[in-house]
């Protein structure tokens, strides 16, 4: 499903939240720090000690309020600090993509990466491939867009209203009651 | 989403670190920023936090402003959080309501807009704010650690380290591979730049392990296994057989001079396949500990590596009452208990196949430079007689720098003592044969005490340097004088022409290289590598010996190419750094661990998650328990909880949910 994107704002920027683990990711962005490389601004880290913390619910927070991407980081699979952590982040990501796809989210704006403490220009590239990416899909803007869909829904309740009055016939269910960001 | 509580105070700091940060981001505004968000009842910039008056100053504030949180913006958490937590302690909060802002490394280092990198600053800054009001005061787990230590690998990184630690009274395991602890020292003739004799300042070490009380030694034995933490590993090693009882045997060798096999036979490791040895063997004289042992694919005895009993047997029969020689020895698997470990798995000389055209296996003229330190040892194959594999003497001889260093197509790095090596050797070859001794260079690298004056005596002496990358070895003679010789082609950078030099003998200065399996060996001591594959240390400048693992510790060759006082300083570090976790009795751990709350359904999908079977079921209250000793705080139930109902202190559901919220709202 493609994404409904309005138009960037002239001073539109991505915002992507990032989930590094402790021991590998995080590491690896100091390393990138330390040394010295350069990349896109656009990206904000939250440590957490292992990428098996990221709960989907983080990540569709992050979306939720105004994220125009995701980030999660971990360590190689076979070198998670905690055995097998990432491979749990692993699972719950193939069915977080699946539920994105059908929510109309595009694939690349929530990425899971394997990268190692080793590996501080694997953080450069995949900072500036994903801010690439985002810039060419747009903003997100979850917020608009679920005011959006409400007012869709809205709209759809008043046509089935007035097709009620019309033909004398009550709908079960009033629509409007599915509106809930509004 | 999250209003800070009423009585949250909290204190800002943001660190200029220097230029650091301040010459990207701009702090004086941050700290304005901040001082505006809820709840900030102080919020300062200041030219160095980590310093003794930075430190101060928070403890100051905090008895002043009555602060009970405090955040920091400045370096990674990884380098700094636990002096900030100490400072937040001695000001008489508690450590864990402080919250660290990483603002250098992940922000003025990596990005070149001032403006973007400040907005930057006061999103993360914000972030920690909204998120600290959630920190809860915890108390600091300590538990006892385990005194005795485990060192890996017995080259003189971990001789060194080993006996530092049985001095000073610690019992130490040193697990060493080869049936012999010693190492690539053991093999060298002569060290750098005082060509002292390796031998004569390595085997007195040797023998002391040997001897030590406190050390127990296991050679042909490797790690498979470790689990634990910090204080209290499980380690299984396992012992590989060598038929022969360790506690019976002397070291009198009878059984080799009684071998069935009247002549040495197959090739001898220890020599680098130059000399030849028996089935049953030691590996060289000096070897630690003075026990013999049995080759399996090559005794008569066994056919293949499997007993047949179809030998004589007359090793036995020498051996006598002794009764040391045991042909049903298994693999054996031990299990200890140590509280520290030192990994000093040391390095590979770089494998010269790899360079086909320096003629390696073709010619067999050409050596690897630890071929050579065999070649000119005394107690080598040849007894220090120069003898190549054709039987002649060499009368001109290339030594040829930088083979698998400093090459884009094999190794960039420089292994940093071939320089140095290479030197050593061209003076003893020199010594030994009187030959011409060319050496072929990209530079000299000689950085050390007595390293260059080392060099001038090598000029002095007559040893000619040419510079320049070899392009080739071969024996495609050009001229009658090139006739059965080796000639090496070089483009002489310094005279800038092509040269052909004949010679009869090409030493190739060999590179590091991590060990074949320095990946699995990563792995199992939940260590990281670096890109090319030596083990990370925890920081290039102040933690050098410190691995990411608590307790773990690096020294020598495996964390990267040094020569032998360099690797006998590292080694003298890790130890000490060993000795503060044991000499301080207890280990504080990270209170990060999981909990389950009251609401818990039982449903037991955390039960299988967990690697360390920290979570149980309780049958009579029908909830999940979880035991907080084995618990290390990976948080994988926490996210797989389908009713949210467990905790992990330090990384709550509230505190992630708000630090998100705090970087996305403007």
């Amino acid at each position: 499903m493609s994404e409904l994107t309005s138009l960037p704002k002239a001073d539109w920027t991505p915002r992507i939240v990032a989930f590094f683990c402790n021991w590998c990711t995080y590491t690896a962005a100091d390393l990138a720090g330390v040394s010295r490389l350069k990349y896109a601004p656009n990206v904000r880290v939250i440590r957490l000690m292992c990428s098996g913390r990221v709960d989907p619910q983080f990540v569709l927070d992050a979306l939720r309020r105004g994220a125009d991407g995701v980030l999660i980081g971990g360590c190689h699979p076979g070198d998670c600090h905690y055995v097998e952590g990432n491979y749990k982040m692993l699972r719950r990501f193939q069915l977080l993509h699946r539920m994105l796809r059908d929510m109309g989210v595009a694939e690349q704006r929530v990425r899971l990466e394997w990268i190692s403490a080793a590996e501080g220009e694997r953080v450069k590239f995949v900072i500036n491939e994903m801010t690439a990416q985002i810039k060419a899909l747009g903003p997100l803007n979850l917020p608009q867009k679920f005011e959006n869909w409400d007012r869709e829904v809205i709209e759809l309740a008043r046509h089935v209203r007035q097709q009620e009055e019309i033909s004398g016939v009550t709908m079960p269910t009033p629509a409007e009651k599915e509106a809930v960001h509004v | 989403m999250v209003s800070p509580k009423q009585d949250i105070r909290i204190g800002f700091y943001v660190c200029h670190c220097g230029h650091n940060i301040a010459s990207m981001v701009d702090c004086p505004a941050v700290a304005e920023y901040v001082g505006q968000l809820p709840g900030v009842v102080l919020s300062r910039d200041y030219k160095y936090m980590c310093s003794d008056p930075g430190q101060e100053l928070i403890q100051k504030d905090i008895a002043e402003f009555d602060l009970n949180r405090v955040v920091v913006a400045s370096c990674s958490p990884l380098l700094h959080e636990h002096t900030f937590r100490n400072a937040v302690a001695a000001g008489g909060l508690n450590p864990f309501l402080f919250h660290m802002v990483n603002i250098r490394e992940h922000d003025s280092w990596v990005h070149t807009d001032r403006q973007e990198a400040t907005a930057k600053a006061k999103g993360l800054a914000r972030a920690a704010i909204v998120r600290v009001a959630h920190a809860k005061s915890l108390p600091v787990k300590k538990v006892p650690i385990h005194p005795d230590v485990l060192v890996v690998g017995g080259g003189i990184a971990g001789i060194h380290a080993a006996l530092t630690l049985a001095n000073a009274g610690k019992k130490v395991f040193l697990v060493e591979r080869e049936p012999s602890i010693g190492g690539h020292m053991a093999r060298f003739d002569k060290t750098f730049p005082t060509l002292d004799c390796a031998a004569c300042i390595l085997t007195p070490k040797m023998s002391e392990v040997g001897a030590h009380p406190n050390i127990t030694l296991w050679s042909y034995s490797d790690v498979v296994k470790m689990d634990g933490y910090v204080g209290n590993y499980t380690v299984t090693v396992r012992r590989q057989p060598r038929y022969i009882n360790e506690e019976l045997c002397t070291g009198c060798q009878e059984c080799i001079g009684n071998c069935i096999y009247k002549e040495p036979k197959f090739p001898d490791e220890f020599n680098e396949g130059l000399g030849k040895r028996k089935p049953v063997y030691i590996s060289f004289p000096q070897a630690t500990p003075q026990v013999v042992l049995i080759d399996p694919e090559v005794c008569l005895n066994f056919r293949h590596g499997v007993l047949t009993d179809k030998c004589k047997k007359t090793c036995v029969e020498a051996c006598g009452d002794r009764k040391a020689i045991d042909f049903t020895q298994k693999v054996e698997t031990r299990e200890i208990k140590v509280g520290t470990i030192i990994v000093a798995t040391g390095f590979k000389p770089f494998d010269v196949k790899r360079i086909p055209q320096y003629g390696y296996g073709s010619y067999p003229n050409v050596y690897t430079a630890l071929e050579v330190e065999r070649l000119v040892n005394a107690s080598g194959p040849t007894s220090g007689d120069v003898i190549l594999r054709d039987g002649r003497h060499p009368q001109a001889i290339a030594i040829i720098h930088c083979v698998g260093s400093r090459d884009k197509k094999t190794n960039r790095w420089c292994s940093r003592v071939c320089c140095m090596y290479s030197m050593k050797l061209a003076h003893l070859l020199k010594e030994h044969t009187g030959a011409e001794i060319y050496n072929f260079y990209i530079d000299i690298r000689a950085p050390g005490k007595g390293y260059e004056e080392f060099y001038d005596k090598l000029n002095e002496e007559g040893v000619h340097f040419i510079r320049g990358r070899v392009g080739e070895v071969t024996d495609w003679a050009m001229t009658p004088e090139e006739e059965g010789k080796l000639v090496i082609r070089v483009e002489d950078t310094l005279a800038g022409f092509v040269r052909r030099i004949p010679v009869d003998m090409v030493v190739l200065a060999t590179g590091l290289e991590p060990q074949a399996d320095s990946q699995d060996v990563r792995r199992l001591f939940n260590m990281s590598c670096g890109t090319e594959g030596f083990f990370l240390e925890r920081h290039p400048k102040l933690a050098p010996v410190n691995t990411f693992t608590d307790g773990i510790f690096i020294a020598g060759c495996c964390q990267g190419p040094r020569d032998i006082p360099d690797t006998v300083a590292q080694a003298g570090a890790a130890a000490a750094e060993a000795m503060v976790l044991i000499d301080k009795g207890y280990i504080e751990q990270e209170p990060n661990t999981a909990y389950i709350q009251p609401d818990c359904s039982g449903c037991k999908s955390c039960i299988p998650l967990c690697p360390y079977t920290a979570i149980a079921f309780d049958a009579t209250t029908q909830k999940a328990v979880i035991n907080e000793a084995l618990c290390k705080g990976c948080g994988t139930c926490v996210a797989a909880c389908p009713s949210g109902s467990i905790g992990q202190n330090l990384f709550e559901d509230d505190e992630i949910f708000s630090e998100i919220d705090g970087l996305l709202t403007n």
